[in-house]
């Protein structure tokens, strides 16, 4: 279908943008690189009555490698991030996993800043974050505040974020020698949203130790399990069947693709996979 | 704020300057206002590749992305690259293999196909499929296409030896 009408404005400073937001009392809907929102406006699952564009915010450009990380501009897309120099060396999760997300003309339009906005449930950047335990900072009418990505991620599509909130920058923490990493995700084809997956960050491999594990595509958001990163930890990560039996705690949600039963499954196959790459 | 918007961009090298519904998405606006109805419209929601196009040089979806956020730009369509000779190479090699049947996709494949082809992309199978992944095709098999490209790449790399 074609998307329904809607006001357009395209402000030039984050100022603008979050007086236009905050004018129009949750009408207004800040539009990023498009990739979900368009067809979500599409289908008319989402009716704003404006469309705040936000790529002319000069604030949320800038991919820059800090002494605490690597800090992402809201509005850099998959594409730019790909593209970072020594990419693989200074997020090795982030440059095994970004192949993975969407196709190569999504990833030319879509943004970081956009994916973790909107937190769809099987969207890989939200799990990546919670591994690499991110700060997601913001910005709105009461000033710029940082949450944790462990605070972040709240229920379907429902993030921390207010609607009267704009992100305005992702920090990725800097990885320490000695971090290990891991990625699976299980599709039907190639760049669709995962059926599961999981990411992976590790402080050492043998013994596996301070272990922050994200499943996506599995229930209503990213999540970590604790008690299953608690029972790995320690562990040389070959025998996972008691770890396993901590799957029970997510809420596994079935839909047109697959029952909740073959999802759960599928979410310890991820998490087999990528331990054993990890670990060979 | 307004429901329509002015833009001005270039498309296939020609200026344009028009006037659009800001809900108006930019394959329509190419299609329709335009008359370039080499760009297809498949899905409308990001999944068929069909409505592939380059913006600044990228390769987008047609579908996702608005008119208005194309102001300023320089749109390719499937015309821009043929009128250039960009597809000649490739345009030759899917007649040869038959990596057409009813033609929908073709548009899209040629745009996906050429910016692997301009990344320096190798001539291996898996990673041709991997590419295209995002482009869907309900005639071929995929067999012939993944062919074409390879063959493409194949005889640039062999046309490039022969200058060296």
């Amino acid at each position: 279908m074609k998307a329904p009408d809607f006001d357009y404005a395209r402000p030039s400073s984050l100022q603008e943008a979050l007086a236009l937001l905050a004018a129009g009392e949750g009408g207004a809907q800040p539009l990023a690189g498009g990739q979900s929102l368009m067809p979500m406006l599409n289908f008319r699952i989402s009716t704003p009555e404006m469309l705040v564009d936000l790529s002319g915010l000069p604030e949320l450009r800038g991919l820059e490698q800090t002494p605490q990380g690597l800090r992402i501009g809201a509005m850099t897309r998959y594409c730019e991030l790909e593209a970072f120099p020594d990419l693989a060396k200074i997020q090795p999760l982030v440059a095994a996993a970004l192949p993975h997300i969407a196709h190569d003309a999504i990833r030319n339009r879509g943004t970081i800043g956009g994916s973790v906005a909107l937190a769809d449930p099987a969207a890989e950047m939200p799990a990546i974050l919670l591994a690499l335990g991110a700060v997601i900072s913001l910005d709105g009418p009461n000033g710029p505040r940082d949450v944790a990505a462990d605070d972040y991620f709240l229920g379907y599509y429902e993030t921390a974020c207010e609607p009267d909130e704009l992100i305005t920058s992702i920090l990725l923490p800097k990885i320490e020698p000695g971090d290990s990493f891991g990625f699976h995700e299980l599709v039907q084809r190639h760049g669709d949203y995962a059926m599961a997956g999981v990411a992976i960050r590790s402080s050492g491999i043998a013994p596996l130790a301070g272990l922050r594990i994200g499943f996506f595509g599995v229930a209503d958001r990213a999540l970590r399990v604790t008690a299953l990163e608690d029972a790995l930890n320690g562990t040389d990560g070959t025998d996972i069947a008691g770890a396993l039996s901590h799957l029970s705690e997510i809420d596994f949600q079935g839909d047109t693709k697959i029952t909740a039963e073959t999802r759960a499954h599928y979410a310890g196959v991820a998490l087999k996979r990528a331990l054993k790459e990890m670990l060979t | 704020m307004s429901k329509t918007a002015n833009i001005t961009l270039k498309i296939n090298g020609e200026d344009i300057t028009a006037t659009v519904p800001v809900r108006l998405n930019l394959v329509d606006f190419l299609r329709h206002d335009v008359g370039l109805t080499g760009s297809h419209v498949g899905c409308e929601h990001g999944v068929c590749g069909a409505c592939t196009v380059e913006v600044n040089g990228d390769a987008v979806r047609g579908c996702l992305m608005l008119a208005v956020q194309a102001d300023g730009t320089e749109v390719t369509t499937v015309e821009g690259l043929s009128d250039s000779g960009r597809s000649a190479a490739l345009i030759r090699s899917f007649t040869a293999r038959n990596a057409l049947q009813c033609g929908f996709c073709t548009p899209g494949m040629l745009a996906s196909a050429l910016s692997y082809i301009d990344a320096g992309g190798a001539a291996d199978k898996a990673a041709i499929r991997e590419h295209i992944s995002g482009n869907y095709c309900r005639c071929t098999g995929y067999q012939s296409i993944v062919e074409a490209i390879c063959d493409v790449i194949t005889e640039n790399a062999t046309t490039e030896e022969a200058g060296a």
